[in-house]
């Protein structure tokens, strides 16, 4: 399953657990239901925690790991469901500064969205794969270049632009205005 | 009005670029139908009945005469002469080819216009009061903030993939004539006992399969708190709104099943979290957007013209369209004038390129170059002259767009129906012919006075039957059309759903019942009541003869 | 060959056109009187077949079955109004849709 961020093609240094799968690893990321019973284990083996969520886990669960957790996967069960954007800005805007990634069935299209709500990584079936190449995403997310939304981590944001933009106009009024 | 800057240009045009790629990559197989649908859907593109159907945001509902002339040439370049305005402010073209879409949205963004979100389970075209700026009793032109909410829905990365579509309307005053009770968010601004300008914030209103009135979640929410609690509501929204069955995912059933006070618990809880003033635009950014605003520069004129009171004088016909379709200003001497689109037995809401064009000239030479569009799918030119009336008037019914009937029984909102919806269980605009020419007479719509009759071809309402002060609902019962009527609704500050009158009807019987309907009230009415007014103090029970006639 | 009371055809919009289409069994004709017609439960099914690969093959999109009756000279009409309008045109405007032209070679 190929795994992508911002700049193209990555290798996946995580190693997904299922619900039995022994805590071998040094970077794992569990279901949700082995959490509480395992997670401290993780931590205390020196390992990684991840955890692997659905955009309808309530944000209340993660809470306490928060600080805990290196990787929160939330899954997309369809393209068309968007709770995983709201969660994922939902743990950043309390502070997770853990890896995001967003797995399930997203598409290109949707990479731009992904990355602006929080998301590092987007991991994506080979079958996906095969007809959007990583190449596609990378020129999707390019396409619109500018953001309307301000506290996002999108892409150039138009109210910042319009910002600066003021601040060098001030700033040539004041130089062309004669020193007193 | 609003004017493009370099960033709204460049945005605009990476959305062209990028619906160009889609329709390639999905003609190329990258995308699927199923991938594709949504995509082409949040640029306004449906397949309708018989072919394409391209929606056009028509942001708060105004337009420049440019605009208005953008819109007619590629009614007849790419369609077939005419465009369809609805009850959202928006302008449907009905025949287009996808292979067109893109350069069609390029002619547009060459206007500083787009068809971003004018459909899809997204942030649509914010709407607002058609006489905002102009209206005597406005706390606040609200189209600033409508414009500040245009640009932060636009592609908002959270609320693009949301349960189901989301519409939001703002008013600047008392008087709603932008129906906020029934959308999914609602916002009205209020001066608070301060003398500060906030805003009124209503949630969970709408109409569709199960119709309801919005509900207060905020009664003073200070400007600067606006897109942060904005954020916190619709996320809410897209983490709990029901995704299992399309006909409970929108925000008034979450509201509804939860219940006003938890799903408000759950939004201030989120907008405490939030740091509302990283998400504000900052205060610089609202005073660029309102300095396009500004009133412009009227002429010192006296309260009344006195050429408009001779005119008046010699021409009664010219005198009638005054009494009904223009409204007053807050400018001395200045008048709103509304151009029905609804001629006696047209279609509701149609204009041909020709008329799209003499109403931008008309904008241009007579109302400081700006148009409206309501949601009662009628134009409005919002700065006239009143000594310039009389030539306006003279111009529009040249082309058929003098009709005296803004707010009479005639003005009826029908949506497309049958004839074009691919949703639809009925036709809708055969209905509303056949009540327009039943009351065809000028003097006998004076009489009747206010009265909106709403239709809509399928339970989706688009037609807005349920505030209609007569709704009509068409429905298929045993491959026949059926006509449901309403009675009572209202969409404005005195907001109600209309009740159902009795078993479904044929479209003849329909108009049979309308005129009865009217006969009652007229019986039974007192000096100067309406007939919404009227039909309150009396009863659901006596209007019923009416129908009972018909069986 | 298993029998079925109800004559069907096949209809779709054609993909970048927009307009009505109906499967002639060679191709996609304008001309809904020159649909194929499914007479039994196997051309049946085979309609659906050919309505999910040309889907799939991106030439239409939404495709779906009508059911039609044979009229006077043996062409399909539709049995819904719906149908019979996509075959047509909008009842308000005569001269727009598939009518237009029917109307003009004196076929309506
Ligand atoms: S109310 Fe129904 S028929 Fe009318 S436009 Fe909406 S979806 Fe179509």
């Amino acid at each position: 399953m190929p795994l992508l961020d911002r700049t193209g093609a990555i290798t996946d240094p995580w190693v997904r657990l299922d619900e039995t799968a022994p805590l071998a690893a040094r970077q794992v990321i569990v279901p949700l239901t082995r959490l509480e019973p395992d997670g401290a284990a993780v931590l205390t083996s020196g390992a990684k925690l991840g955890v692997a969520v659905g955009g309808d886990t309530g944000f209340e669960l993660l809470r306490p790991w928060l600080d805990r957790l290196s990787l929160i996967a939330i899954n997309f069960p369809s393209f068309t469901d968007g709770r995983g954007f709201s969660l994922a800005r939902q743990l950043r805007v309390r502070g997770f500064k853990g890896e995001l990634r967003a797995h399930g069935y997203l598409i290109a299209d949707q990479l731009g969205f992904a990355l602006a709500t929080g998301f590092d990584t987007v991991e994506i079936d080979d079958s996906l794969a095969a007809r959007q190449p990583v190449a596609e995403w990378l020129a999707a997310a390019k396409t619109i270049s500018l953001s309307y939304q301000r506290d996002y981590a999108g892409p150039c944001n138009i109210l910042e632009a319009r910002r600066a933009a003021r601040a060098q106009q001030n700033t040539r009024v004041a130089q062309t205005e004669p020193a007193k | 009005m609003y004017r493009y800057d370099e960033f709204d240009h460049q945005f605009v045009q990476d959305r062209v670029s990028q619906f160009r790629t889609q329709v390639e990559r999905h003609l190329g197989g990258q995308l699927t139908e199923e991938e594709f649908r949504p995509l082409r859907l949040m640029n306004g593109l449906y397949l309708q009945l018989h072919a394409y159907m391209l929606r056009v945001a028509i942001p708060y509902g105004t337009l420049s005469a440019r605009q208005m002339r953008t819109l007619a040439d590629i009614a007849e370049t790419y369609d077939r002469g005419y465009g369809h305005f609805t009850t959202r402010q928006n302008i449907q073209y009905n025949w287009l080819r996808l292979r067109d879409v893109p350069d069609i949205l390029q002619e547009l963004a060459d206007v500083e216009m787009h068809a971003i979100q004018t459909s899809g389970n997204c942030i649509r075209n914010i709407t607002a009061d058609p006489f905002s700026g102009v209206a005597a009793d406005e706390v606040e032109d609200p189209r600033p903030t409508a414009e500040l909410l245009r640009q932060w829905s636009s592609l908002h990365p959270e609320f693009s993939f949301l349960p189901r579509k989301f519409k939001i309307a703002v008013t600047g005053c008392r008087d709603d004539r932008a129906a906020i009770a029934v959308h999914d968010i609602g916002i009205r601004v209020v001066r608070n006992e301060a003398g500060e300008i906030g805003y009124e914030v209503w949630v969970g209103g709408g109409q569709g399969r199960t119709p309801m009135i919005a509900k207060k979640i905020r009664a003073f929410l200070p400007k600067k708190a606006l897109l942060a609690y904005l954020e916190a509501m619709m996320r809410v929204y897209n983490l709990y709104g029901r995704r299992d069955n399309k006909y409970k995912a929108r925000i008034k059933i979450l509201v509804h099943e939860v219940g006003i006070e938890e799903y408000a618990r759950r939004v201030e809880e989120e907008f405490a979290a939030l740091d509302a003033s990283a998400i504000a635009a900052d205060a610089e950014e609202i005073v660029r957007i309102e300095a396009y605003f500004e009133p412009p520069a009227y002429d010192r004129l006296p309260a009344r013209a006195a050429a408009l009171e001779n005119a008046k004088k010699n021409d009664p016909a010219f005198a009638n369209w005054v009494s009904i379709n223009v409204g007053a200003h807050k400018a001395p001497g200045y008048a709103i004038a509304t151009v029905s689109l609804k001629p006696i037995g047209g279609v509701p809401g149609d204009a041909t390129t020709d008329q799209m064009r003499l109403l931008a000239d008309i904008a241009e030479r007579f109302s400081l170059d700006e148009l409206r569009v309501t949601i009662e799918q009628n134009i409005v030119l919002p700065q006239v002259r009143q000594d310039d009336l009389y030539a306006v008037w003279k111009l529009l019914a040249a082309v058929d767009l003098a009709t005296a009937n803004a707010g009479l029984i005639t003005d009826i909102i029908s949506c497309p129906g049958l004839d074009y919806c691919s949703l639809a269980t009925a036709r809708s605009i055969p209905v509303a012919q056949a009540i327009s020419r039943r009351f065809a007479d000028a003097e006998r719509q004076r009489l009747i006075g206010p009265l909106a009759i709403k239709i809509s071809g399928c339970i989706n309402a688009c037609g807005h039957h349920h505030v209609g002060h007569i709704g009509i609902l068409g429905l298929e019962k045993g491959g026949e059309e059926s006509y449901q009527i309403t009675l009572g609704g209202d969409p404005t500050e005195n907001a109600a759903i209309g009740e159902r009158l009795g078993p479904g009807l044929t479209a003849d019987q329909t108009v049979d019942t309308i005129e009865r309907l009217v006969a009652v009230y007229l019986a039974k009415r007192k000096p100067g009541e309406t007939f919404v007014a009227a039909y309150r103090r009396l009863g659901h029970d006596h209007f019923k003869e009416a129908l009972n006639a018909a069986a | 060959m298993a029998r079925q009371d109800a004559l069907y055809i096949l209809t779709a919009n054609d993909l970048l056109e927009g307009d009505v289409v109906f499967w002639s069994g060679a191709g996609w004709a304008r001309d809904h009187r020159a649909a194929q017609i499914a007479r039994n439960a196997d051309e049946t099914t085979a309609l659906d077949a050919i309505g999910a690969a040309e889907k799939a093959a991106r030439r239409i999109i939404d495709p779906y079955r009508v059911e039609v009756t044979l009229g006077a000279d043996g062409t399909p009409v539709p049995v819904r109004f719906r149908e019979r309008l996509r075959t047509l045109g909008p009842t308000v405007r005569l001269d727009l849709g598939k009518q237009a032209a029917l109307r003009a070679n004196s076929l309506l």
